[in-house]
């Protein structure tokens, strides 16, 4: 803005603007700073200041699903396997994907991206299904399964019309990041829609204590041509990450579960700035085939990003495809000193490795 | 009559005012009832809203667009988020909210654009439909003060009021010449008028395509030409009026010589209108040729405005001086009103009034092409006509705005 102020007279725009930013610190919204200045002409994109998504209409919030992992109803059976038991229930919802932008979604427990389901290798799932959306759904989940688990059309239970329920059951096989999404036609409105999420499988060991983070890369098309969409994001709010950066501490493991369902673009990417992490494709191998600062996902790819940051500071991480950065993939990590910690939130801990055996 | 009056003894009794304001009085209480019910009967439209805006009016200045926009649909439009060739952009929106039918919203954009860049304006509203404008070339908005004002002035007067006054410098000419020789060029002028009503009409209909439609399309140059042509055949009939009784030897000529300027002079609004409008969205490089262009397709028209006084007397200076003037000074107007505040519906319009005009006046000329059999076309005239098309035809190949 210096630099606009010294070469270029803009004045009424200025305080329109400025009037609205003023507004938008006095509703204390986010977590202040300097990065809900972000944007603006040469500073960079933005969204209309002063006007912010309605989370709890959402009912879900990109802040708190990066580290929301749902271990599902969890028990110990006699023959030492652990049951993981989750229901997950189909439905129509309209959800705002940037400020003012609202979307006709089709969501698993009401939010885009769906639960997170962890579990670890060799574990029994049961994914009980629900649909309560006027249209007919599946869950297909990426793993090891029998065909009859699969959750496509004409296959076991296939396709589960409004009202029906099914329930799928296979063991968490291999350990990686995996995905489920819907399998219904036509396929790409059944995930463009938002039914997909992040199936987290860990080693039987486990994997080393970190600040785990799950981004799941979308994007929406507002306007149903089919070609690209008009608002990009990691975890369904455009921008958000700019508003409200992520929290994390210095020098301080993190692991990112990164995977991208985004539709009608053939490729998404990650780049973090001033850092280096170690990439573990679909997270199935222990050794990271990578140290890069930069990765490409085709849709349903996936990887396990491990870094540390060495400073304090805001750090901006975004597609490096920057059409998808400037439409909304864009964020920052705010790494704080070790008074800042991040509170690790309860569904981080496997309650069964946690707390022993339950009955 | 008699047994009408005794059946409906209350109505043939009744004063006229009456039998107007009952009828008005129950269609109002129609309509209000429909509208106060919302329509009984009727669901609403099926599908999702419409949603239409059309931009009237850009503006560029250093580090921010404006856009004034109008919603041209029938449902109320929200402008939520605005990108610039695929990147969101901080704005400003006056008035804030909804836009409704018919209203009008600015949208101040801060966008770092670059002189000479293409730039595509996608308008995401709040249900995630996609309203897009393009800029085409990138060029900062002229200020509107008192200098671009005298510029548009001068440009008026470039290509509209001398080029007229030079083509009336072949008056003397005109005067020495025989009576074939007269309907030879009287056809030339219904030649080059005759290809002013096509490229006018084209041009218009073009103009009126690309309008957003609230306020009508094309369908205004038919009206502006009806309304031009009525104007000027009531304006004709007072003329003659005057001349009749003054009985003065050439005032015929003078009358069908102001009714040509007259004619010209509206086309000339609508084409200053068009020059303006260019130069003010960058699209036309003002210099030398461009004004060379329309000087000598311009002096046609004043050739056109002489013709008819070819066997008048002799005309006083001031006289013909007002002639030029009304057939070029109206290209001033038009360029002011097209660099200011051009908009389609506008010009669509203005360019009808000036085909309207010209087709009265192509009217008026027709007798004086006649031959002595008072065959119209006979071979003087069918050159003429040829070589009139044919001129205005080369000319305008040299300006195209």
């Amino acid at each position: 803005m210096p630099l606009l102020h010294q070469f270029v007279p803009h004045h009424g725009l200025h305080e329109a603007l400025e009037g609205a930013r003023a507004a938008e610190h006095g509703s204390g919204h986010g977590t202040g700073g300097s990065s809900a200045l972000h944007g603006g002409g040469a500073a960079g994109p933005t969204f209309r200041p002063g006007k912010t998504v309605d989370h709890a209409a959402n009912g879900f919030h990109p802040t708190e699903m990066l580290r929301d992992f749902d271990w599902g109803k969890t028990r110990r059976l006699a023959s030492g396997r652990v049951l993981r038991e989750w229901t997950l229930l189909a439905g129509d919802k309209e959800i705002e994907v940037a400020p003012g932008v609202h979307y006709p979604a089709w969501a698993y427990n009401g939010r885009v991206p769906g639960p997170t389901l962890r579990a670890r290798e060799g574990d029994l799932l049961r994914v009980r299904f629900v649909n309560g959306s006027e249209h007919p759904h599946t869950i297909h989940f990426h793993g090891l399964h029998p065909a009859e688990m699969d959750g496509v059309p004409g296959v076991g239970a296939g396709l589960i019309d409004r009202g029906g329920e099914t329930t799928y059951e296979f063991i968490a096989e291999p350990f990686g990041l995996h995905l489920y999404h819907c399998h219904a036609g036509p396929l790409a409105e059944h995930i463009a829609r938002g039914l997909y999420g992040a199936f987290v499988v860990d080693p039987k060991q486990g994997r080393p204590d970190a600040d785990e983070l799950v981004m799941v890369m979308n994007g929406f098309n507002t306007n149903f041509d089919a070609e690209g969409n008009q608002t990009y994001a990691v975890n369904t709010v455009a921008f958000h990450y700019v508003n409200e950066p992520v929290a994390v501490e210095r020098r301080s493991p993190v692991r990112i579960y990164l995977a991208n369902l985004l539709e009608f673009d053939p490729l998404n990417s990650f780049h973090i700035h001033a850092n280096f992490f170690d990439y573990y494709p679909t997270g199935t191998r222990l050794e990271p085939s990578e140290f890069t600062d930069t990765i490409v996902q085709a849709q349903a790819q996936r990887g396990i990003l491990e870094l540390e940051f060495p400073y304090v500071g805001d750090y901006m991480f975004h597609a490096h495809k920057t059409e998808f950065a400037e439409l909304g993939w864009m964020g920052f990590f705010r790494v704080g000193g070790d008074r800042e910690r991040q509170r690790q939130p309860a569904a981080f801990h496997d309650p069964v490795r946690d707390e022993g055996e339950s009955a | 009559m008699e047994a009408r009056t005794e059946a409906a003894p209350a109505i043939a009794r009744a004063p006229t005012w009456v039998l107007v304001a009952v009828p008005l009085a129950l269609i109002a209480a129609a309509i209000g009832l429909i509208a106060a019910l919302g329509g009984p009967g009727l669901d609403e439209r099926r599908g999702p809203p419409v949603e239409e805006l059309a931009v009237e009016r850009t503006v560029l200045r250093p580090g921010e667009i404006q856009l004034s926009v109008r919603n041209t649909g029938p449902d109320a439009v929200e402008v939520a988020q605005v990108a610039v060739n695929d990147a969101y952009v901080a704005f400003a929106a006056d008035p804030d909210g909804d836009v409704g039918r018919l209203s009008e919203q600015k949208l101040t954009l801060e966008y770092p654009w670059q002189e000479g860049g293409a730039y595509t304006i996608s308008m995401l509203t709040s249900t995630g439909a996609t309203i897009e404008h393009i800029i085409d070339v990138a060029v900062e908005t002229p200020d509107t003060g008192i200098g671009f004002y005298g510029l548009m002035t001068l440009l008026g007067t470039y290509v509209g009021v001398i080029p007229v006054i030079l083509g009336m410098l072949f008056m003397p000419a005109l005067r020495r010449v025989s009576e074939d020789w007269v309907r030879l060029f009287m056809a030339v002028t219904v030649g080059l008028l005759g290809f002013l009503v096509i490229d006018g009409s084209l041009e218009g209909l073009e103009i009126g395509g690309e309008a957003s439609g609230a306020f009508g399309g094309p369908e205004l140059l038919f009206l502006g030409a009806a309304l031009a042509y009525l104007a000027l055949t009531a304006v004709d009939r007072r003329l003659k009026r005057g001349v009749e009784r003054r009985r003065a030897k050439g005032e015929g000529a003078y009358r069908l010589s102001l009714m040509v300027a007259i004619g010209i002079g509206l086309h000339n609004l609508g084409e200053g209108l068009a020059i303006g409008s260019a130069y003010a969205v960058g699209s036309v490089a003002l210099g030398a040729f461009f004004v060379i262009g329309f000087a000598l397709h311009n002096t046609t028209e004043g050739f056109a405005i002489v013709a008819p006084l070819a066997r008048a007397g002799r005309p006083g200076f001031i006289r013909l001086l007002a002639l030029g003037l009304i057939a070029g000074a109206p290209a001033i107007l038009g360029a002011v009103i097209g660099a200011g505040a051009y908009n389609q519906e506008l010009a669509t319009f203005l360019i009808g009034v000036g085909v309207g005009a010209i087709v009265q006046v192509i009217g008026q000329l027709l007798p004086s092409i006649r031959d002595r059999e008072g065959q119209a076309l006979h071979p003087l005239s069918i050159a003429g006509l040829i070589a009139g098309g044919a001129i205005l035809y080369a000319t305008s190949l040299l300006v195209s705005v």
